[in-house]
């Protein structure tokens, strides 16, 4: 029981509120104070409860009973409760803290924005709901957090709403979100059927498990026998990994993700990199247990992950917009993490999540500072040779860069090279064909990865300047609170890496221990940990390799006068290849086709047919007429024609009379 | 000498006469004199239930007699107004045939 908890979510919710409703009034000053003190307390409170829960003599988890919240007694008891064990302090560390650099760096990147007070209000409310999301302890809890961030980022996207452009991104992002949703509300309810409850300890239960496992669903069972339906494990696995894949933007519900790039670069770096589109993979891990029980939803998995990583780095190779670029890598990167927890490594997936968080924001915080400094040009092919300009920003990139590549000693080779460990380990070590050929994919975007992150170096920072004369000279390195969000994650994007350091490379697995993701090799025998490290030494040369290779080639197609890629471009297979990765693969033309569209075609059959002709002209019109007719025929008794009255008049009170004198004679007989 | 059922049977006899007057014909001042007619029937009628009335009790009412003097009395006003309101719309249209006063027809 700690109440502390509460607070973690509540500061930047009171930051939230404060710059909400009194955001104009209090200036700008204030108000970049308070939202930025916000996400620095609930760190400090964060920072303390970690302290806590790392002490030995503690139960290694910190929880608040909170209240009552959805009480039918007996039936559906949902308290408003906090938790916050290994996973959800980790989360909560990496969303504080690179939250608190975001609002630091956004300070100087919104400078002068109208919409100062209401960027940093959404801001925080933001922060609020995705600490909300990662220590409910309930899955309905989660799913308030994650609707709500859901909202923050439609907000955020659409934040400069002035242009159509970006209020469409904003649409898009929540409508594509929402089909997500509906899955995950369907798993939330199989969950209630069958497991009574949504609380995670719960659903987490090797017992409560192992009973629904028993359980199936009506769902492709024979269909005369009722029998042999899909488990109802593997369908609440499934239903929730599509609400994953909203969220956390995989195939096929990834194309609001790089639309997203229209809001503001801090937000996008916040929100569309480090934390909200990683929740997806926090709920796999969360749920860990339950995914393990289900083998066919983890193939699923995997596949959807290594399919989203490959072909997101395709559509990243040709991509002109930096932001674009990073986007498409986001998508590609969080398709990593699902073939991680598809094959089975929860922990690699994690490991990810957080050094990921650490070099994403670090990229996108740079290519913030070049759009910055850019005066808000985006296109990499306007820009080229920024190195000299901007040295500093430069930098850090590089090293964001070589982290995401996976060059040793930085973040994302020790994260990356799990995961590829993982999917070796599945594939080739365990025998499985599938794991086997989706981790060539895997490999293979590895190299893709290094190739077009260096393309994006190269046109950024090397080479001639193509930068627009009108800039010449106006351009310089963006300093304040922005260097110092760049140095920061800098130093974490090279160092994040060694929070777990794997056991063959002489580390302890920090961070997989600490939020009970690792699986154990305590009980293998001396000759099989000499196997698996031997696959992980493999492993490592092969992703090293892959790596380096990726590299180069990117640095020998784009580096200054190459003419490769033209070349190549000129060439009949890459002149298609080109045009499919240039055009998204006609994903969003597909959809537009098989949805948009006949979404559109029914909207309009049902405007003419059910709105203008159903309800107006027959409901609406109908009654007016019908009306009108009934009135056209009572009023021809209305002749003016005094005697014609009299007359009606007259067999009136016949009529009246006979009936009296009827009654009376009636009377008198009795 | 007296009798109700002919003194019944004149009254029934001029009351269809004054409705027939009263619906067929056109002009105002003809339905207003059968108007005067159905009046008078009722009157006659009325006088002789109050002879029968105050034959068969010994009480001397003649609450019959008394209301015919009082129709007669509102008649008398009836037809004062009707003649004016027959003078007005004569000089306002010019004609006093009701076929052709149908301003109220729907």
């Amino acid at each position: 029981m700690d109440s502390n908890l509460l607070w973690i979510p509540l500061f930047p919710f009171l930051g939230f509120l404060l710059n909400g409703i009194l955001g104009k009034r209090l200036g700008n000053r204030a108000v970049s104070v308070i939202a930025s003190v916000a996400p620095l307390l609930a760190f400090m409170v964060s920072f303390g409860a970690w302290r806590k829960i790392i002490d030995p003599a503690s139960s290694g988890a910190l929880h608040w009973d909170g209240f009552p919240w959805i009480w039918l007694d007996g039936i559906l008891e949902i308290p408003f409760a906090l938790h916050f064990d290994g996973l959800s302090a980790v989360m909560c560390l990496v969303i504080t803290g690179v939250g608190s650099l975001i609002h630091l760096y956004s300070i100087g990147y919104m400078k002068g924005d109208p919409g100062y007070h209401r960027y940093f209000a959404y801001l925080n409310l933001f922060t609020t709901f995705m600490l909300l999301l990662v220590l409910g302890d309930n899955l309905l809890l989660l799913f308030i957090g994650w609707e709500g961030v859901g909202l923050c980022s439609y907000l955020l996207i659409g934040f400069w709403f002035q242009e159509d452009e970006n209020c469409a991104a904003g649409k898009k992002a929540f409508i594509v979100n929402r089909v997500g949703d509906l899955a995950f509300l369907l798993g939330m309810f199989l969950c209630l059927i069958y497991f009574g409850t949504l609380e995670m300890s719960a659903l987490t239960n090797a017992d409560n498990i192992a009973q629904v496992s028993m359980e199936t669903t009506g769902f492709m069972a024979d269909p005369d026998t009722g029998t042999g339906g899909m488990a109802v494990i593997t369908a609440i696995a499934i239903l929730l990994f599509i609400g994953a894949t909203g969220k956390s933007a995989q195939i096929p519900l990834y194309v609001w993700l790089p639309d997203a790039m229209a809001g503001p670069t801090p937000v996008s770096a916040l929100i569309h990199a480090a934390t909200m589109v990683t929740s997806g993979v926090y709920l796999c891990c969360r749920l860990m247990p339950l995914f393990e029980a289900a083998p066919m939803a983890l193939s699923i998995v995997a596949v959807v992950g290594a399919c989203t990583a490959l072909l997101a780095a395709l559509i990243a190779f040709t991509q002109n917009d930096i932001k674009k670029v990073l986007a498409y890598s986001t998508v590609s990167q969080l398709g990593y993490m699902f073939f991680a927890i598809g094959v089975g490594a929860f922990s690699a997936a994690f490991f990810h999540v957080v050094t990921h968080a650490f070099f994403k924001a670090l990229l996108f915080l740079g290519s913030g500072a070049v759009i910055h400094a850019m005066h808000h040009e985006q296109d990499m092919r306007k820009m080229g040779g920024l190195r000299k300009q901007l040295p500093f920003t430069h930098l850090t990139f590089l090293i964001g860069t070589f982290a995401i590549a996976g060059v040793p000693p930085l973040a994302g080779f020790f994260s990356k090279d799990e995961i590829l460990f993982a999917g070796y380990k599945a594939g080739i070590m365990d025998g499985n064909s599938l794991a086997t050929m989706f981790w060539y994919v895997s490999v293979a975007t590895a190299g893709m990865t290094a190739f077009y992150m260096m393309r994006c170096v190269a046109m950024t920072f090397w080479g001639n300047s193509n930068v627009d004369a009108k800039l010449e000279g106006k351009v310089h390195e963006p300093g304040g609170w922005i260097g110092f969000a760049l140095f920061v994650l800098a130093i974490a994007s090279a160092l994040g890496g060694f929070l777990n350091v794997p056991e063959f490379l002489g580390g302890h697995a920090i961070l997989g221990h600490f939020t009970g993701l690792h699986v154990s090799h305590a009980n293998m025998t001396p000759e099989e940990l000499d196997i698996l490290h031997a696959g992980e030494w493999t492993s490592m040369f092969i992703s090293l390799a892959i790596a380096g290779a990726g590299l180069l080639v990117g640095y020998l197609f784009y580096r200054n006068g190459s003419g490769l890629p033209a070349a190549f471009r000129s060439s009949a297979p890459g002149a298609f290849l080109g045009n499919l990765s240039e055009n998204k693969f006609y994903v969003d033309e597909l959809y537009a086709f098989l949805i948009v569209r006949p979404f559109e075609a029914i909207s309009q059959l049902m405007h003419t047919l059910i709105d203008q002709v159903l309800i107006d002209r027959l409901l609406v019109g109908g009654s007016a007429l019908f009306v009108r007719g009934l009135g056209e025929l009572t009023r021809r008794m209305q002749t003016g024609f005094i005697p014609g009255y009299l007359l009606t008049f007259g067999c009136g009170a016949l009529v009246l009379i006979y009936i009296l004198l009827n009654q009376l004679a009636k009377g008198g007989a009795q | 000498m007296f009798s109700l059922p002919a003194l019944l049977y004149l009254s029934a006899l001029l009351f269809s006469i004054g409705i027939y007057g009263v619906l067929a014909r056109r002009n105002i001042l003809v339905v207003l004199m059968s108007l005067e007619l159905m009046l008078n029937a009722v009157n006659i009628a009325l006088v002789g239930f109050g002879r029968v009335h105050a034959l068969s009790t010994t009480s001397g009412e003649h609450g019959g007699q008394i209301f015919t003097l009082m129709v007669l009395a509102v008649a008398a006003a009836e037809a004062a107004i009707g003649l004016s309101l027959l003078l007005l719309i004569w000089r306002r249209w010019k004609t006093i045939d009701l076929r052709e006063l149908c301003r109220l027809s729907g």
